[in-house]
C-alpha cells in the first residue's frame, strides 16, 4: 500500500516538475524544477530496486549536471524574456505532437504487452544487495565498456577546459617551464667584494 | 499492484514533456539542453524499469553508462554555450547559422 502510494507521488511529482521545467519563465526555477524531477525520479529507481543507480541520479544529475546548469545561468547575462518570444506561436502545433507522440508510445507499449517483462508483475526478491551485484557485473563482464565510460568523462573534461580556456595577451602569467629550467649556478651569485670596492651589478 | 506498464508510462510522458520542450523552446539553447536532460532520465527509468521487472542487471549498467554520457553531453554543451555567447552576446538559436563556413 505504502509502496503505491509512494509510487504515485513520486510519478506525480516527477512529470510535475518536469512541466515545470519546460514552462518556468525563469530559467533558475527551471533549473530547481530539474532538480526536483531528478530527485522524485531516483526515488522511482528506489521503489524498483535500484539503489545503486537512484543514488548516483541524485549525486551526478543533483550534483553535478544541475548545479553545472544553475552556474551557467547565473553567469551568462541574457535577455530571457527576448528569447521566450517564439513560444506561444509554436504552442498549439507542439502540443498537438507532443500528444500524438505519447500516445503512439503508449498505444505501441500495451499492444506489444506480451513479453517476458510483462508476464512477471513481481519485482523479483534480490538474492544480494544492489550495489554487490551491479559491481560484480560492472568489473567483470562491463569492464571494458566501464573503462570506455571514464575515458568519454575525461575527454569531455578536456574538451570543456578547452573549449572554455581563452589566453589573454595582457595577463603576466608565470613561465613554468622557464622557472623549472632554472639551475641554482646561473641564478645565484657568490661575491665577496672588498673594502671600498663596492659591488657591481 | 504497480506494474511494469506503470513505469513505462511516466517514462513515456517525461519523455514526450522532453520532446516538448526542445519544440516550444527553440530559441533558448539552456532549456534545449535541460530537455534533453529529461529524456535521458526518462529512458533511465525505462531502462532501471525493464531491469528489475526482468531481473537482469544489464539495464542498470545500461543506465549508468548513459548517465556518464549525459554528464559528458552537458559539460560539453554548456562550454559550448559559453563560448558562443563570449563571441555574439545572445544565446538565440537563430544565429547560430552565422557560424558557418
Amino acid at each position: 500500500m505504502i509502496a503505491i502510494l509512494a509510487f504515485y507521488l513520486f510519478a506525480t511529482l516527477t512529470i510535475a516538475s518536469a512541466i515545470a521545467v519546460i514552462f518556468s519563465r525563469n530559467p533558475v526555477h527551471s533549473v530547481l524544477w530539474l532538480i526536483l524531477a531528478f530527485f522524485n525520479a531516483a526515488g522511482l529507481m528506489l521503489l524498483l530496486g535500484a539503489e545503486f543507480i537512484a543514488m548516483l541520479v541524485v549525486i551526478v544529475y543533483v550534483g553535478a549536471v544541475a548545479v553545472l546548469f544553475l552556474f551557467v545561468v547565473m553567469m551568462l547575462d541574457i535577455d530571457f524574456a527576448q528569447l521566450r518570444s517564439g513560444f506561444t506561436a509554436n504552442m498549439p502545433f507542439g502540443i498537438i505532437i507532443a500528444l500524438v507522440l505519447l500516445v503512439e508510445i503508449i498505444v505501441a507499449l500495451f499492444a506489444h504487452s506480451a513479453g517476458p517483462a510483462f508476464a512477471h508483475p513481481q519485482i523479483a526478491a534480490a538474492t544480494q544487495p544492489n550495489i554487490v551485484a551491479l559491481g560484480q557485473l560492472l568489473y567483470s563482464r562491463y569492464l571494458f565498456p566501464f573503462e570506455i565510460a571514464g575515458l568519454i568523462l575525461l575527454v569531455a573534461m578536456i574538451g570543456a577546459i578547452v573549449l572554455t580556456h581563452r589566453s589573454r595577451g595582457d595577463l603576466r602569467t608565470p613561465k613554468v617551464s622557464k622557472q623549472i629550467r632554472r639551475r641554482p649556478d646561473e641564478a645565484v651569485k657568490l661575491a665577496g667584494p672588498g673594502v671600498g670596492e663596492g659591488m657591481k651589478l | 499492484m504497480i506494474g511494469l506498464g506503470h513505469y513505462i508510462t511516466v517514462a513515456a510522458i517525461l519523455f514526450t514533456i522532453g520532446v516538448l520542450g526542445i519544440f516550444l523552446n527553440r530559441r533558448n539553447v539552456i532549456l534545449m539542453l535541460m530537455a534533453i536532460e529529461l529524456i535521458l532520465l526518462a529512458v533511465n527509468i525505462n531502462l532501471v524499469a525493464f531491469s528489475a521487472y526482468l531481473g537482469d542487471l544489464t539495464g542498470q549498467v545500461l543506465a549508468m553508462f548513459v548517465l556518464t554520457v549525459a554528464a559528458a553531453e552537458a559539460a560539453i554543451g554548456l562550454a559550448i554555450l559559453v563560448i558562443f555567447f563570449r563571441r555574439r552576446g545572445s544565446i538565440a538559436v537563430d544565429d547560430v547559422n552565422r557560424m558557418h563556413g
